[in-house]
């Protein structure tokens, strides 16, 4: 592994501001850079950019000015079906809200992971069972996730995740919703898939979470601080 | 073992499970449209079925027939048809057979005694008519007993025919003693009883005599109008034709007609009452299709969060707009499949029901497919919704 030469993230001076009167600046000459097989925590006060920057880091959104490298791929000048074919295939999220969708099993839910890389549905399938036995939710395969706990439901989402096996995990307030017990056993289960290699980037404004973390980035009114 | 974009069929499943997540909300969604493709298909069933069992039978009274007649104020100065007409129109392309036929003016009431017996009812006003021989075999008459020929004309004889509800009123049912009626003090012999008659119905309630006999006792003195009967096709080019051939030099003392027939009646009724139907249809189809797009359009905004998801694991605009589009036009489809085979039982009830055999068009095959149309173009712009949300936004909405 060549982790000094092979950034997953590097992000060159982003700007992201919102149209407005005045236009606000939310992110400002953000520099940042996430090495393949970190598990790092970005930190900062409610409102301070995170999910912005998060957004970001997910191709779900594009910065107004800089530059951001994604596996060497400049994001920045290619296409939306490029950017949706590499979320598909090198960024797997995980959500405060956990978005698992009710009318699926979990089992399903999990394979909805490799739908838009175009994986065949029996492979989808094999990859949820493994996931969902990885995350210590076999048993629960064929339940819906309305008869899931908190913290089950996010295991659930992290096995998703995983399926299209990504080049780095981003998370957003993950255990925001989440009683202290459940909101341990998921940062454990990142700790154990950050020891596995799996590259992690999790937002919190918590710092008892971002101290599970292996490296701190701290975020305050739109800047990253040194 | 990855393409890097999803297969066309994996959305087409999620779009499957993600209508058959709200069974109750995708039987009302598609009722509408159901009803409206049933209402259509039944229309058109029913319509081809009921057409296929009465053509047969009004076939045969089909436009054949053409009337001609002086015009009748021309008639109140003394206008007749020329003798010869009969034969003139004869020479016309497609006439089978012509006769003039003439109502006369008479006060007399007609009665079967000379003598009038105060205790009996009324002797009754019955029309006389005055008519060729020809005549009967332009109206396919059906006479009991015989039919005046030209002997009877060549002589004037006092001969008479009745109609059978004439014959009725008068109490005559027996020829063989040649019974006499009286008209006045002008005595006929019936010879003859029109059972049927194929047109100028009044024949059948009339006193029938030839035209030499009414003009020697009733001072007949021409043809007031003539029946054709033409061949199928011919009326309109005869009726068009028919008063130059018999007025060459003023043809406008006559007007011709080809009435329409019992046949192209009932097309037009039924015309008129399936158009409606189908009408009322469409509009149930069209009010449905709204209601699909309404539906839809309400999941796109219950289902912001899911889109975000999608998005985040990497389905494209288009992907989104593909599986939205495939759900309404699934709901198109099954509305379409619920409706016809709803039309289809209906049509059955109603022809089994009459003793009629059903027929059913093959053409309404396509209606499944119509509803499936119907299901694309609601769904479009639910569709174009889904696709355009920006997933960030999308995401931010629980
Ligand atoms: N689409 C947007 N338009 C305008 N302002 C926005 C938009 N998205 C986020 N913001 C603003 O940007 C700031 C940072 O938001 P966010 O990145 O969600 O903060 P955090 O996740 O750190 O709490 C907030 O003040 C928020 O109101
Ligand atoms: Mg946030």
């Amino acid at each position: 592994m060549n982790a000094a030469s092979s950034p997953v993230i590097a992000l060159r001076a982003v700007g992201r501001s919102f149209a407005g009167n005045p236009p606000v600046d939310i992110l400002r000459s953000v520099d940042l850079r996430v090495d393949r097989g970190e598990f790092v925590a970005i930190v900062g006060p409610s409102g301070s950019g995170k999910s912005t920057l998060l957004n970001i880091l997910g191709l779900l959104d594009s910065p107004t000015t800089g530059r951001y490298l994604l596996d060497g791929i400049d994001t920045t000048t290619i296409s939306h079906r490029r950017r949706a074919r590499l979320r598909a295939a090198r960024l797997g999220f995980v959500f405060q809200a956990f978005h698992l969708l009710p009318h699926l099993t979990v089992a399903e839910n999990v394979s909805l992971g490799g739908l838009y890389l175009g994986l065949p549905a029996r492979e989808r399938a094999r990859r949820a069972d493994r996931l969902l036995d990885r995350v210590g939710l076999g048993h629960r395969r064929r339940a819906r996730p309305r008869t899931l706990s908190g913290g089950e439901r996010q295991r659930v989402a992290i096995a998703r995740s995983l399926v299209a096996g990504p080049s780095v995990l981003l998370a957003d307030e993950p255990t925001g919703n989440l009683d202290s017990v459940s909101a341990d056993a998921v940062l454990s289960l990142f700790s154990e898939l950050h020891a596995e290699g799996v590259t992690v980037a999790m937002i919190t404004h918590d710092p008892g979470v971002a101290a599970r973390a292996h490296r701190r980035v701290r975020i305050v009114d739109g800047q990253v601080l040194r | 073992m990855s393409r890097g974009r999803a297969r066309p069929g994996s959305i087409l499943g999620e779009a499957m499970a993600g209508i058959s997540a709200r069974p109750g909300r995708l039987a009302l969604t598609m009722l509408g449209e159901a009803l409206g493709l049933a209402a259509l298909v039944a229309t058109v069933g029913l319509a081809s079925t009921a057409s296929g069992q009465v053509s047969d039978h009004f076939d045969r009274a089909s436009a054949d027939r053409v009337t001609v007649q002086v015009e009748p104020s021309r008639a109140e100065r003394g206008a007749r048809l020329p003798r010869d007409a009969e034969r003139l129109v004869q020479r016309l392309e497609g006439v089978e057979a012509a006769g003039t036929l003439t109502r006369l003016e008479v006060s007399d009431p007609v009665g079967t005694v000379r003598l009038l017996d105060p205790q009996a009812p009324p002797d009754p006003m019955l029309p006389v008519l005055a008519a060729s021989p020809g005549l009967l075999d332009a109206v396919d008459a059906r006479v009991a007993g015989r039919r005046y020929d030209a002997g009877h004309v060549a002589r004037a004889d006092p001969v008479a025919l009745l109609g059978a509800g004439a014959a009725r009123r008068l109490g005559v049912t027996e020829l063989s003693h040649g019974p006499a009626i009286w008209i006045g003090d002008r005595a006929l012999t019936v010879i003859g009883i029109i059972e049927e008659v194929d047109g100028r119905g009044e024949l059948l309630d009339s006193v029938v005599l030839p035209e030499t006999t009414a003009a020697q006792q009733f001072g007949w003195q021409g043809a007031l109008s003539m029946q054709l009967d033409v061949a199928p096709q011919a009326a309109e080019t005869i009726a068009r034709q028919a008063p130059l051939a018999i007025a060459p030099q003023d043809p406008s003392v006559v007007n011709a007609a080809a009435p329409p027939s019992d046949a192209q009646l009932r097309d037009r009724v039924q015309g008129d009452v399936s158009s409606l139907l189908v009408l009322l249809g469409l509009v149930a189809l069209i009010a449905g299709g709204v209601g699909i797009a309404n539906i839809m359009l309400l999941s796109v905004m219950e289902r912001i969060g899911e889109i975000g998801l999608r998005r985040a694991l990497g389905a494209t605009r288009g992907d989104l707009m593909t599986q939205f589009l495939a759900e309404s036009a699934l709901v198109g489809l099954l509305g379409g499949i619920v409706g016809t085979s709803l039309g289809f039982v209906t049509s059955m009830v109603v022809a089994l029901s009459r003793d009629w055999t059903p027929r059913l068009d093959p053409l309404l095959l396509a209606a499944p497919v119509a509803g499936l149309v119907v299901g694309v173009l609601a769904g479009a712009f639910p569709a174009w919704r889904a696709g355009s949300l920006e997933p960030a936004e999308a995401l931010r909405t629980l």
